[in-house]
């Protein structure tokens, strides 16, 4: 037996800012059909954190957040607040220190968009922003792209994990620039969380196997005809390609192996 | 003085401060503020005093991906 194989069996945490989390799995809250149907998904999925947001609410309809507030309580997942729809540092910073207070956690999903129609983040000002975030005492994981200078302004300052885009939020399209996000897995040590852009199972399966640390997922579970369903498959596709990658893949071949031994093949002769 | 709470306009005496604001929206259960873009955490509501024209952010929880 090789002895220098890491064993499987043992335990494997997603470690985020010195947490230890059990699921590698992120799920967004947001696009469910129903309230009921989004706690079936999470108790199925077991995921690691759950993102929630904050929004302005009419007097008139106070009960309608009152709801998933007790939601999340009763889950007692770990929450993840983003800082979704913000344009500029201030009010990323502001909207992070709400969330703080509301959620009672130091953990801020930062988003700082740069473009409405493709919600890109704003790779110019995401650095500084995080870097401000975390000079306040935030835990922060941040929505990027997968430019490999920009993930490594955001360790520099001080970022423990980031959180690549596959493709635009909500497209569903998978991975669309392998290259830079292999290459981002190769030259970053830190926690790589995929974040927006996947649509199947398949996909989480893909960059997991590929070595990023954990996938965060909102409309391809949610918008499945079974969400539930899907969340499972996701959760499923996520250990599966964790496992994929700690067993480390063989190379490829480009001709034809026998897989089966040829010595002792019947019928060969050699010659004609 | 008129102040501007999550874009409506109310009326308020001069020297409110930010928890009078709150007693006249009457904000839910769970909820966090800022004024003029910068938070006030609800220890500081009471002693916050409002002047005319300030833009009060009242934010409560919802689902987000």
């Amino acid at each position: 037996m090789d002895m220098n194989i890491t064993p499987l069996t043992h335990a494997d945490p997603l470690v985020l800012y010195g947490e230890s989390f059990a699921s590698r799995l992120l799920l967004g809250t947001s696009r469910y059909p129903s309230p009921a149907t989004l706690e079936a998904a999470v108790k199925l999925a077991q995921p690691a954190m759950l993102t929630a947001s904050l929004r302005r609410q009419g007097a008139a309809q106070p009960e309608a957040g009152a709801a998933f507030w007790k939601l999340l309580q009763e889950l007692a997942v770990p929450v993840l607040p983003n800082t979704a729809g913000c344009h500029t540092t201030q009010e990323v910073i502001t909207t992070a220190q709400m969330a703080r207070e509301v959620f009672n956690t130091p953990w801020i999903k930062l988003e700082l968009i740069g473009d409405d129609y493709s919600l890109q983040p704003d790779t110019l000002n995401l650095v500084d922003c995080a870097r401000q975030l975390i000079n306040d005492g935030f835990k922060v994981l941040p929505y990027c792209t997968e430019d490999l200078v920009l993930c490594q302004r955001l360790v520099d300052v001080g970022c423990q994990a980031v959180m690549p885009w596959a493709a635009p939020i909500g497209t569903g399209q998978g991975p669309v620039n392998p290259y830079a996000m292999r290459l981002l897995r190769e030259r970053l040590s830190v926690p790589l969380i995929v974040d927006a852009g996947l649509g199947l199972p398949s996909h989480a399966c893909t960059v997991m196997e590929w070595g990023f640390d954990a996938v965060l997922l909102n409309t391809a579970v949610a918008l499945a005809q079974s969400p539930v369903d899907m969340a499972g498959a996701f959760a499923d596709a996520v250990r599966a390609g964790r496992a994929a990658f700690r067993s480390g893949a063989m190379q490829p071949q480009t001709s034809a192996q026998p897989s089966t031994p040829v010595m002792g093949t019947p019928f060969w002769h050699h010659g004609p | 003085m008129n102040v501007i709470i999550n874009q409506e306009t109310r009326e308020l005496p001069d020297g409110a401060t930010l928890a009078d604001a709150l007693l006249v929206w009457e904000p839910p259960a769970v909820f966090a503020a800022a004024v003029n873009l910068q938070f006030v955490p609800r220890t500081g509501y009471a002693q916050h005093r409002l002047n005319d024209g300030d833009r009060i952010e009242i934010i409560a929880p919802i689902t987000g991906g």
